[in-house]
Protein backbone atom coordinates (compact mmCIF):
# COMPACT_ATOMS: atom_id res chain seq x y z
CA UNK A 1 0.00 0.00 0.00
CA UNK A 2 1.42 3.34 -1.05
CA UNK A 3 0.60 6.32 1.21
CA UNK A 4 0.83 10.03 0.38
CA UNK A 5 0.26 13.21 2.37
CA UNK A 6 -0.95 16.64 1.23
CA UNK A 7 -1.17 15.46 -2.36
CA UNK A 8 -2.29 18.18 -4.77
CA UNK A 9 -5.34 17.30 -6.89
CA UNK A 10 -6.88 19.07 -9.88
CA UNK A 11 -10.34 17.58 -9.35
CA UNK A 12 -12.23 15.47 -6.80
CA UNK A 13 -14.67 12.60 -7.26
CA UNK A 14 -16.76 11.92 -4.15
CA UNK A 15 -17.88 8.28 -4.06
CA UNK A 16 -18.61 8.12 -0.32
CA UNK A 17 -21.82 6.12 0.29
CA UNK A 18 -21.89 4.98 -3.35
CA UNK A 19 -22.06 1.26 -3.97
CA UNK A 20 -19.49 -1.04 -5.56
CA UNK A 21 -18.57 -1.11 -8.45
CA UNK A 22 -19.04 2.66 -8.96
CA UNK A 23 -15.40 3.17 -7.87
CA UNK A 24 -14.38 1.33 -11.04
CA UNK A 25 -16.75 3.16 -13.37
CA UNK A 26 -16.68 6.83 -12.44
CA UNK A 27 -12.91 7.51 -12.21
CA UNK A 28 -12.58 6.72 -15.94
CA UNK A 29 -15.37 9.17 -16.82
CA UNK A 30 -13.87 11.87 -14.61
CA UNK A 31 -10.33 11.35 -15.92
CA UNK A 32 -11.64 11.80 -19.45
CA UNK A 33 -12.39 15.44 -18.51
CA UNK A 34 -8.85 16.07 -17.20
CA UNK A 35 -5.64 16.84 -19.12
CA UNK A 36 -2.61 14.54 -19.21
CA UNK A 37 -0.54 15.02 -16.06
CA UNK A 38 -3.47 16.27 -13.96
CA UNK A 39 -4.38 14.49 -10.71
CA UNK A 40 -7.77 13.14 -9.69
CA UNK A 41 -8.66 12.68 -6.02
CA UNK A 42 -11.19 9.87 -5.37
CA UNK A 43 -13.00 9.87 -2.03
CA UNK A 44 -14.47 6.54 -0.94
CA UNK A 45 -15.54 4.68 2.19
CA UNK A 46 -15.35 1.30 0.43
CA UNK A 47 -12.40 -0.80 1.64
CA UNK A 48 -12.34 -2.84 -1.57
CA UNK A 49 -11.33 0.29 -3.49
CA UNK A 50 -7.92 0.22 -1.83
CA UNK A 51 -7.00 -2.81 -3.92
CA UNK A 52 -9.33 -2.26 -6.86
CA UNK A 53 -8.27 1.26 -7.82
CA UNK A 54 -4.48 0.62 -8.01
CA UNK A 55 -5.23 -2.52 -10.05
CA UNK A 56 -7.61 -0.57 -12.29
CA UNK A 57 -4.93 2.13 -12.85
CA UNK A 58 -2.42 -0.49 -13.91
CA UNK A 59 -4.88 -2.11 -16.28
CA UNK A 60 -5.97 1.21 -17.81
CA UNK A 61 -2.50 2.76 -18.06
CA UNK A 62 -3.05 5.46 -15.43
CA UNK A 63 -0.62 6.22 -12.59
CA UNK A 64 -1.72 5.46 -9.06
CA UNK A 65 -0.03 7.99 -6.75
CA UNK A 66 -1.17 6.69 -3.38
CA UNK A 67 -3.69 6.76 -0.55
CA UNK A 68 -4.34 9.14 2.30
CA UNK A 69 -6.64 8.11 5.14
CA UNK A 70 -9.06 10.84 6.18
CA UNK A 71 -11.40 10.98 9.18
CA UNK A 72 -14.43 9.55 7.36
CA UNK A 73 -13.09 8.21 4.06
CA UNK A 74 -10.06 7.21 2.01
CA UNK A 75 -8.51 9.58 -0.52
CA UNK A 76 -6.96 7.90 -3.53
CA UNK A 77 -4.89 9.84 -6.07
CA UNK A 78 -4.66 9.03 -9.77
CA UNK A 79 -2.44 10.87 -12.26
CA UNK A 80 -3.76 10.92 -15.80
CA UNK A 81 -1.21 9.38 -18.14
CA UNK A 82 -3.26 8.97 -21.29
CA UNK B 1 -74.15 11.80 -12.40
CA UNK B 2 -72.33 8.49 -12.36
CA UNK B 3 -69.10 9.26 -10.56
CA UNK B 4 -67.49 12.40 -9.17
CA UNK B 5 -63.97 11.62 -8.03
CA UNK B 6 -62.61 14.26 -5.65
CA UNK B 7 -59.81 12.33 -3.93
CA UNK B 8 -56.85 13.07 -6.19
CA UNK B 9 -54.47 13.40 -3.23
CA UNK B 10 -54.90 9.63 -2.80
CA UNK B 11 -54.44 8.76 -6.47
CA UNK B 12 -54.82 10.31 -9.89
CA UNK B 13 -55.88 8.34 -12.96
CA UNK B 14 -53.04 7.42 -15.31
CA UNK B 15 -53.36 9.70 -18.32
CA UNK B 16 -53.92 8.16 -21.76
CA UNK B 17 -50.73 9.69 -23.21
CA UNK B 18 -48.79 8.39 -20.20
CA UNK B 19 -50.11 4.86 -20.62
CA UNK B 20 -49.38 4.92 -24.35
CA UNK B 21 -45.80 6.03 -23.71
CA UNK B 22 -45.36 3.18 -21.22
CA UNK B 23 -46.78 0.31 -23.27
CA UNK B 24 -43.74 -0.43 -25.51
CA UNK B 25 -41.65 -0.89 -22.36
CA UNK B 26 -43.87 -3.78 -21.28
CA UNK B 27 -43.34 -5.28 -24.73
CA UNK B 28 -40.49 -5.11 -27.22
CA UNK B 29 -38.42 -2.60 -25.19
CA UNK B 30 -38.12 -4.91 -22.19
CA UNK B 31 -34.32 -5.11 -21.95
CA UNK B 32 -32.43 -4.37 -18.75
CA UNK B 33 -30.96 -0.82 -18.89
CA UNK B 34 -27.75 -1.95 -17.17
CA UNK B 35 -26.77 -4.30 -20.00
CA UNK B 36 -24.04 -3.29 -22.46
CA UNK B 37 -25.70 -4.37 -25.71
CA UNK B 38 -27.79 -1.94 -27.75
CA UNK B 39 -31.19 -3.30 -26.68
CA UNK B 40 -30.31 -2.37 -23.11
CA UNK B 41 -28.51 0.87 -23.87
CA UNK B 42 -31.54 2.17 -25.81
CA UNK B 43 -33.69 1.55 -22.72
CA UNK B 44 -31.04 3.24 -20.59
CA UNK B 45 -31.10 6.24 -22.92
CA UNK B 46 -34.91 6.45 -22.68
CA UNK B 47 -34.64 6.29 -18.88
CA UNK B 48 -32.08 9.12 -18.82
CA UNK B 49 -34.38 11.24 -21.01
CA UNK B 50 -37.14 10.81 -18.40
CA UNK B 51 -34.69 11.81 -15.67
CA UNK B 52 -34.15 15.11 -17.49
CA UNK B 53 -37.91 15.62 -17.84
CA UNK B 54 -38.54 14.97 -14.14
CA UNK B 55 -35.63 17.26 -13.25
CA UNK B 56 -37.07 19.91 -15.59
CA UNK B 57 -40.36 19.88 -13.71
CA UNK B 58 -38.60 21.09 -10.54
CA UNK B 59 -35.73 23.14 -11.99
CA UNK B 60 -33.07 20.53 -11.21
CA UNK B 61 -30.42 18.66 -13.18
CA UNK B 62 -30.96 15.06 -14.30
CA UNK B 63 -28.02 13.78 -12.26
CA UNK B 64 -29.71 15.13 -9.13
CA UNK B 65 -32.71 12.76 -9.50
CA UNK B 66 -32.95 9.26 -8.01
CA UNK B 67 -35.95 7.25 -9.19
CA UNK B 68 -37.78 5.47 -6.38
CA UNK B 69 -40.84 3.23 -6.01
CA UNK B 70 -42.94 5.93 -4.32
CA UNK B 71 -42.96 9.18 -2.40
CA UNK B 72 -42.72 7.12 0.79
CA UNK B 73 -39.46 5.51 -0.37
CA UNK B 74 -38.06 8.89 -1.39
CA UNK B 75 -38.96 10.32 2.03
CA UNK B 76 -37.28 7.36 3.74
CA UNK B 77 -34.20 7.75 1.56
CA UNK B 78 -33.98 11.45 2.39
CA UNK B 79 -34.32 11.02 6.17
CA UNK B 80 -32.35 7.79 6.61
CA UNK B 81 -29.86 8.48 3.83
CA UNK B 82 -28.85 11.85 5.25
CA UNK B 83 -28.97 10.86 8.92
CA UNK B 84 -26.73 7.83 8.32
CA UNK B 85 -24.31 9.49 5.90
CA UNK B 86 -23.87 12.54 8.15
CA UNK B 87 -23.81 10.74 11.51
CA UNK B 88 -20.37 12.12 12.35
CA UNK B 89 -21.75 15.66 12.14
CA UNK B 90 -24.55 14.96 14.61
CA UNK B 91 -27.57 12.95 15.71
CA UNK B 92 -30.42 15.44 15.73
CA UNK B 93 -33.28 15.60 13.21
CA UNK B 94 -36.05 18.21 13.10
CA UNK B 95 -39.39 17.56 11.37
CA UNK B 96 -42.71 19.37 11.52
CA UNK B 97 -45.48 17.76 13.55
CA UNK B 98 -47.75 17.46 10.48
CA UNK B 99 -45.49 15.39 8.23
CA UNK B 100 -46.70 12.38 6.27
CA UNK B 101 -46.24 9.03 8.02
CA UNK B 102 -43.29 8.17 5.76
CA UNK B 103 -41.36 11.13 7.21
CA UNK B 104 -42.78 10.85 10.72
CA UNK B 105 -42.05 7.14 11.08
CA UNK B 106 -38.65 7.35 9.35
CA UNK B 107 -37.68 9.96 11.97
CA UNK B 108 -39.16 7.85 14.79
CA UNK B 109 -37.02 4.94 13.55
CA UNK B 110 -33.97 6.98 14.58
CA UNK B 111 -35.42 7.68 18.02
CA UNK B 112 -34.89 3.96 18.71
CA UNK B 113 -31.21 4.47 17.92
CA UNK B 114 -28.95 7.13 19.40
CA UNK B 115 -30.61 10.03 17.58
CA UNK B 116 -32.93 12.74 18.88
CA UNK B 117 -35.92 14.07 16.97
CA UNK B 118 -37.63 17.42 17.48
CA UNK B 119 -41.21 17.73 16.27
CA UNK B 120 -41.87 21.37 15.37
CA UNK B 121 -45.29 22.72 16.28
CA UNK B 122 -47.49 24.48 13.73
CA UNK B 123 -50.03 27.30 14.11
CA UNK B 124 -53.82 27.03 13.70
CA UNK B 125 -53.41 27.06 9.90
CA UNK B 126 -50.70 24.40 9.97
CA UNK B 127 -47.84 26.81 9.27
CA UNK B 128 -44.34 26.19 10.63
CA UNK B 129 -42.76 29.27 12.20
CA UNK B 130 -39.18 29.74 10.88
CA UNK B 131 -38.19 31.47 14.13
CA UNK B 132 -39.23 28.43 16.14
CA UNK B 133 -37.13 26.34 13.78
CA UNK B 134 -34.14 28.63 14.41
CA UNK B 135 -34.50 28.03 18.16
CA UNK B 136 -34.76 24.26 17.67
CA UNK B 137 -31.57 23.89 15.59
CA UNK B 138 -28.53 22.67 17.54
CA UNK B 139 -24.94 22.07 16.54
CA UNK B 140 -25.78 18.33 16.26
CA UNK B 141 -28.69 18.94 13.84
CA UNK B 142 -28.09 17.16 10.54
CA UNK B 143 -31.44 17.54 8.81
CA UNK B 144 -34.66 19.55 8.84
CA UNK B 145 -37.69 18.15 7.02
CA UNK B 146 -40.78 20.28 6.44
CA UNK B 147 -43.36 19.33 3.84
CA UNK B 148 -44.03 21.74 0.98
CA UNK B 149 -47.80 21.44 1.37
CA UNK B 150 -49.91 19.34 3.68
CA UNK B 151 -52.09 16.73 2.00
CA UNK B 152 -54.82 16.88 4.66
CA UNK B 153 -55.31 20.61 5.11
CA UNK B 154 -53.74 22.01 1.93
CA UNK B 155 -51.53 24.58 3.65
CA UNK B 156 -48.39 25.57 1.76
CA UNK B 157 -45.42 25.96 4.09
CA UNK B 158 -43.01 28.94 3.96
CA UNK B 159 -40.14 26.80 2.59
CA UNK B 160 -37.96 29.71 1.29
CA UNK B 161 -38.03 31.32 4.76
CA UNK B 162 -37.31 27.95 6.39
CA UNK B 163 -34.47 27.44 3.91
CA UNK B 164 -32.94 30.81 4.87
CA UNK B 165 -32.76 29.68 8.51
CA UNK B 166 -31.26 26.29 7.54
CA UNK B 167 -28.64 27.94 5.31
CA UNK B 168 -27.70 30.39 8.05
CA UNK B 169 -27.25 27.48 10.47
CA UNK B 170 -25.58 25.16 7.97
CA UNK B 171 -28.23 22.44 8.16
CA UNK B 172 -29.60 20.39 5.26
CA UNK B 173 -33.28 20.88 4.35
CA UNK B 174 -35.62 18.26 2.89
CA UNK B 175 -39.16 18.91 1.73
CA UNK B 176 -41.85 16.35 0.96
CA UNK B 177 -43.40 17.88 -2.16
CA UNK B 178 -45.73 14.99 -3.03
CA UNK B 179 -48.75 17.28 -2.70
CA UNK B 180 -47.26 20.07 -4.82
CA UNK B 181 -45.09 18.74 -7.67
CA UNK B 182 -47.26 18.52 -10.77
CA UNK B 183 -49.96 20.64 -9.12
CA UNK B 184 -48.20 23.97 -8.56
CA UNK B 185 -44.94 25.44 -9.85
CA UNK B 186 -42.03 24.00 -7.88
CA UNK B 187 -38.40 25.04 -8.30
CA UNK B 188 -35.72 23.62 -6.02
CA UNK B 189 -33.57 26.75 -6.28
CA UNK B 190 -36.45 29.09 -5.45
CA UNK B 191 -37.38 26.89 -2.49
CA UNK B 192 -33.73 26.58 -1.44
CA UNK B 193 -34.00 22.90 -0.54
CA UNK B 194 -31.25 20.26 -0.55
CA UNK B 195 -33.62 17.32 -0.99
CA UNK B 196 -37.15 17.08 -2.36
CA UNK B 197 -39.58 14.17 -2.64
CA UNK B 198 -42.08 13.83 -5.48
CA UNK B 199 -44.59 11.14 -6.41
CA UNK B 200 -46.00 10.27 -9.82
CA UNK B 201 -49.36 9.26 -8.38
CA UNK B 202 -50.05 12.96 -7.68
CA UNK B 203 -50.00 14.01 -11.33
CA UNK B 204 -51.17 11.31 -13.71
CA UNK B 205 -48.28 8.83 -13.57
CA UNK B 206 -48.82 5.27 -12.34
CA UNK B 207 -48.54 4.10 -8.75
CA UNK B 208 -45.12 2.76 -7.88
CA UNK B 209 -43.33 5.83 -9.22
CA UNK B 210 -41.50 8.53 -7.33
CA UNK B 211 -38.22 10.35 -7.15
CA UNK B 212 -35.88 12.05 -4.76
CA UNK B 213 -34.07 15.23 -5.77
CA UNK B 214 -30.76 15.67 -3.96
CA UNK B 215 -28.54 18.69 -4.50
CA UNK B 216 -25.42 17.73 -6.48
CA UNK B 217 -22.62 16.27 -4.40
CA UNK B 218 -24.73 15.54 -1.33
CA UNK B 219 -23.77 12.31 0.42
CA UNK B 220 -26.68 9.92 0.85
CA UNK B 221 -26.55 6.40 2.31
CA UNK B 222 -28.50 3.99 0.06
CA UNK B 223 -31.51 2.19 1.54
CA UNK B 224 -31.39 -0.66 -0.96
CA UNK B 225 -27.94 -2.15 -1.40
CA UNK B 226 -27.28 -3.27 -4.94
CA UNK B 227 -25.05 -2.40 -7.84
CA UNK B 228 -24.66 0.35 -10.39
CA UNK B 229 -28.34 1.28 -10.70
CA UNK B 230 -29.16 4.92 -9.98
CA UNK B 231 -25.41 5.66 -9.95
CA UNK B 232 -24.85 3.33 -7.01
CA UNK B 233 -27.46 5.06 -4.83
CA UNK B 234 -30.37 2.60 -5.13
CA UNK B 235 -30.03 -1.05 -6.01
CA UNK B 236 -32.53 -3.02 -8.08
CA UNK B 237 -33.40 -3.08 -11.77
CA UNK B 238 -35.29 0.09 -12.51
CA UNK B 239 -39.08 0.13 -13.03
CA UNK B 240 -38.68 1.23 -16.64
CA UNK B 241 -42.38 1.39 -17.68
CA UNK B 242 -43.12 3.39 -14.51
CA UNK B 243 -40.19 5.73 -15.10
CA UNK B 244 -41.32 6.31 -18.70
CA UNK B 245 -44.80 7.13 -17.34
CA UNK B 246 -43.37 9.47 -14.71
CA UNK B 247 -41.34 11.30 -17.35
CA UNK B 248 -44.31 11.68 -19.68
CA UNK B 249 -46.53 12.94 -16.85
CA UNK B 250 -43.79 15.44 -15.88
CA UNK B 251 -43.57 16.67 -19.47
CA UNK B 252 -47.35 17.19 -19.62
CA UNK B 253 -47.39 18.90 -16.22
CA UNK B 254 -44.79 21.45 -17.36
CA UNK B 255 -46.95 22.31 -20.40
CA UNK B 256 -50.29 22.43 -18.63
CA UNK B 257 -49.51 23.72 -15.13
CA UNK B 258 -50.65 27.37 -15.40
CA UNK B 259 -54.04 26.49 -16.93
CA UNK B 260 -54.54 23.57 -14.54
CA UNK B 261 -53.82 25.72 -11.48
CA UNK B 262 -56.32 28.37 -12.57
CA UNK B 263 -58.98 25.72 -13.25
CA UNK B 264 -58.40 23.96 -9.92
CA UNK B 265 -58.48 27.25 -7.99
CA UNK B 266 -61.84 28.22 -9.51
CA UNK B 267 -63.39 24.86 -8.63
CA UNK B 268 -61.86 24.87 -5.15
CA UNK B 269 -63.20 28.33 -4.38
CA UNK B 270 -66.68 27.23 -5.51
CA UNK B 271 -66.51 24.25 -3.15
CA UNK B 272 -65.33 26.36 -0.22
CA UNK B 273 -67.87 29.16 -0.65
CA UNK B 274 -70.66 26.76 -1.66
CA UNK B 275 -70.29 24.48 1.35
CA UNK B 276 -69.88 27.33 3.81
CA UNK B 277 -73.02 28.96 2.41
CA UNK B 278 -75.14 25.81 2.42
CA UNK B 279 -74.11 24.05 5.63
CA UNK B 280 -73.93 25.58 9.09
CA UNK B 281 -71.15 24.82 11.57
CA UNK B 282 -68.53 23.85 9.04
CA UNK B 283 -64.94 24.90 9.57
CA UNK B 284 -62.43 25.27 6.72
CA UNK B 285 -59.19 23.59 7.80
CA UNK B 286 -55.77 24.83 6.70
CA UNK B 287 -54.76 28.24 5.47
CA UNK B 288 -57.56 30.28 3.84
CA UNK B 289 -55.30 31.77 1.11
CA UNK B 290 -51.92 30.08 1.20
CA UNK B 291 -53.24 26.67 0.21
CA UNK B 292 -53.09 24.24 -2.70
CA UNK B 293 -55.25 25.39 -5.64
CA UNK B 294 -57.06 22.04 -5.85
CA UNK B 295 -57.61 21.44 -2.13
CA UNK B 296 -60.70 22.09 0.00
CA UNK B 297 -60.84 20.59 3.49
CA UNK B 298 -63.36 20.99 6.28
CA UNK B 299 -64.45 19.76 9.66
CA UNK B 300 -68.21 19.30 9.82
CA UNK B 301 -69.59 19.56 13.37
CA UNK B 302 -71.43 16.69 15.05
CA UNK B 303 -70.87 13.97 12.45
CA UNK B 304 -68.26 11.33 11.67
CA UNK B 305 -66.12 11.90 8.58
CA UNK B 306 -66.21 8.19 7.71
CA UNK B 307 -70.02 8.19 7.69
CA UNK B 308 -70.00 11.29 5.52
CA UNK B 309 -67.60 9.66 3.05
CA UNK B 310 -69.75 6.54 2.94
CA UNK B 311 -72.98 8.46 2.36
CA UNK B 312 -71.38 10.62 -0.33
CA UNK B 313 -70.03 7.53 -2.08
CA UNK B 314 -73.62 6.25 -2.33
CA UNK B 315 -74.33 9.40 -4.34
CA UNK B 316 -71.30 8.66 -6.53
CA UNK B 317 -69.06 11.26 -4.86
CA UNK B 318 -65.62 10.10 -3.73
CA UNK B 319 -63.69 12.13 -1.16
CA UNK B 320 -61.55 11.36 1.89
CA UNK B 321 -61.39 12.07 5.59
CA UNK B 322 -57.69 12.86 5.57
CA UNK B 323 -54.64 11.10 4.24
CA UNK B 324 -55.33 7.83 2.43
CA UNK B 325 -52.83 6.09 4.72
CA UNK B 326 -54.49 7.21 7.97
CA UNK B 327 -58.17 7.30 7.08
CA UNK B 328 -58.74 3.61 7.88
CA UNK B 329 -57.13 3.87 11.34
CA UNK B 330 -60.24 5.48 12.90
CA UNK B 331 -57.89 7.65 14.91
CA UNK B 332 -58.09 11.43 15.20
CA UNK B 333 -55.83 12.90 12.56
CA UNK B 334 -52.49 14.00 14.07
CA UNK B 335 -52.55 16.92 11.64
CA UNK B 336 -55.90 18.18 12.94
CA UNK B 337 -54.66 17.69 16.51
CA UNK B 338 -51.48 19.66 15.69
CA UNK B 339 -53.50 22.64 14.41
CA UNK B 340 -55.53 22.63 17.63
CA UNK B 341 -58.82 21.26 16.30
CA UNK B 342 -61.16 20.21 19.11
CA UNK B 343 -61.29 16.37 19.24
CA UNK B 344 -65.05 16.11 18.57
CA UNK B 345 -64.89 18.48 15.60
CA UNK B 346 -61.85 16.66 14.16
CA UNK B 347 -64.05 13.53 13.77
CA UNK B 348 -65.98 15.30 11.04
CA UNK B 349 -63.02 15.81 8.73
CA UNK B 350 -63.55 15.75 4.97
CA UNK B 351 -61.05 16.51 2.22
CA UNK B 352 -61.78 17.23 -1.46
CA UNK B 353 -58.80 17.22 -3.82
CA UNK B 354 -59.24 18.21 -7.46
CA UNK B 355 -57.53 17.45 -10.75
CA UNK B 356 -57.74 18.99 -14.23
CA UNK B 357 -60.37 16.47 -15.31
CA UNK B 358 -62.90 17.74 -12.75
CA UNK B 359 -65.46 20.20 -14.07
CA UNK B 360 -68.02 22.77 -12.91
CA UNK B 361 -70.96 20.37 -13.30
CA UNK B 362 -69.33 17.95 -10.88
CA UNK B 363 -68.94 20.71 -8.30
CA UNK B 364 -72.60 21.71 -8.75
CA UNK B 365 -73.54 18.08 -8.17
CA UNK B 366 -71.41 17.96 -5.00
CA UNK B 367 -72.97 21.18 -3.71
CA UNK B 368 -76.44 19.78 -4.40
CA UNK B 369 -75.81 16.44 -2.63
CA UNK B 370 -73.59 17.53 0.26
CA UNK B 371 -76.13 19.50 2.40
CA UNK B 372 -78.85 16.80 2.52
CA UNK B 373 -76.24 14.13 3.36
CA UNK B 374 -75.00 16.24 6.27
CA UNK B 375 -78.58 16.89 7.33
CA UNK B 376 -79.41 13.16 7.35
CA UNK B 377 -76.33 12.33 9.42
CA UNK B 378 -76.98 15.14 11.86
CA UNK B 379 -80.56 13.92 12.30
CA UNK B 380 -79.03 10.70 13.67
CA UNK B 381 -76.38 12.47 15.74
CA UNK B 382 -76.89 12.73 19.51
CA UNK B 383 -74.21 15.45 19.61
CA UNK B 384 -76.11 17.53 17.08
CA UNK B 385 -79.34 17.08 19.03
CA UNK B 386 -77.60 18.27 22.22
CA UNK B 387 -76.09 21.25 20.43
CA UNK B 388 -79.32 22.35 18.78
CA UNK B 389 -81.30 21.88 22.03
CA UNK B 390 -78.75 24.04 23.86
Amino acid sequence: MKFVANQHADDTLDLVCRMCPLHLLEPGEKLACLKKGQVLEVLTDYDGALEDIPAWCEKCGQEFLGIEEDEDCYKLYIKKKK
Amino acid sequence: MEQVYLDHASATPVRKAVLEAMLPYFGERFANPSTVYDMGSKVKQAMEEQREKVAGLIGAKGKEIIFTSSGAEANNLAIKGVALAHRKKGNHIIISSIEHHSVLNAARFFERMDYEVTFLPVDAFGMVNPEQLREAIRKETVLVSVMHANNEIGTIEPIPEISAVCKEKGVLLHTDAVATVGNIAVNVDDLGVDLLTLSGVSFGAPKGTGALYFRGGLRLMPLIQGGIQESGRRGGTENIPGIIGLGKAAELAVEELPANMKHARELRDRIISGIRKRVEQVKLTGHPENRLPGHASFCVAAIEGEALIFMLSREGIYANTGSACASKALKTSPVLVAIGTEAALAQGSIVFTLAPNNNADEISYLLEKFPPVVERLRAMSPIWKEQTAA
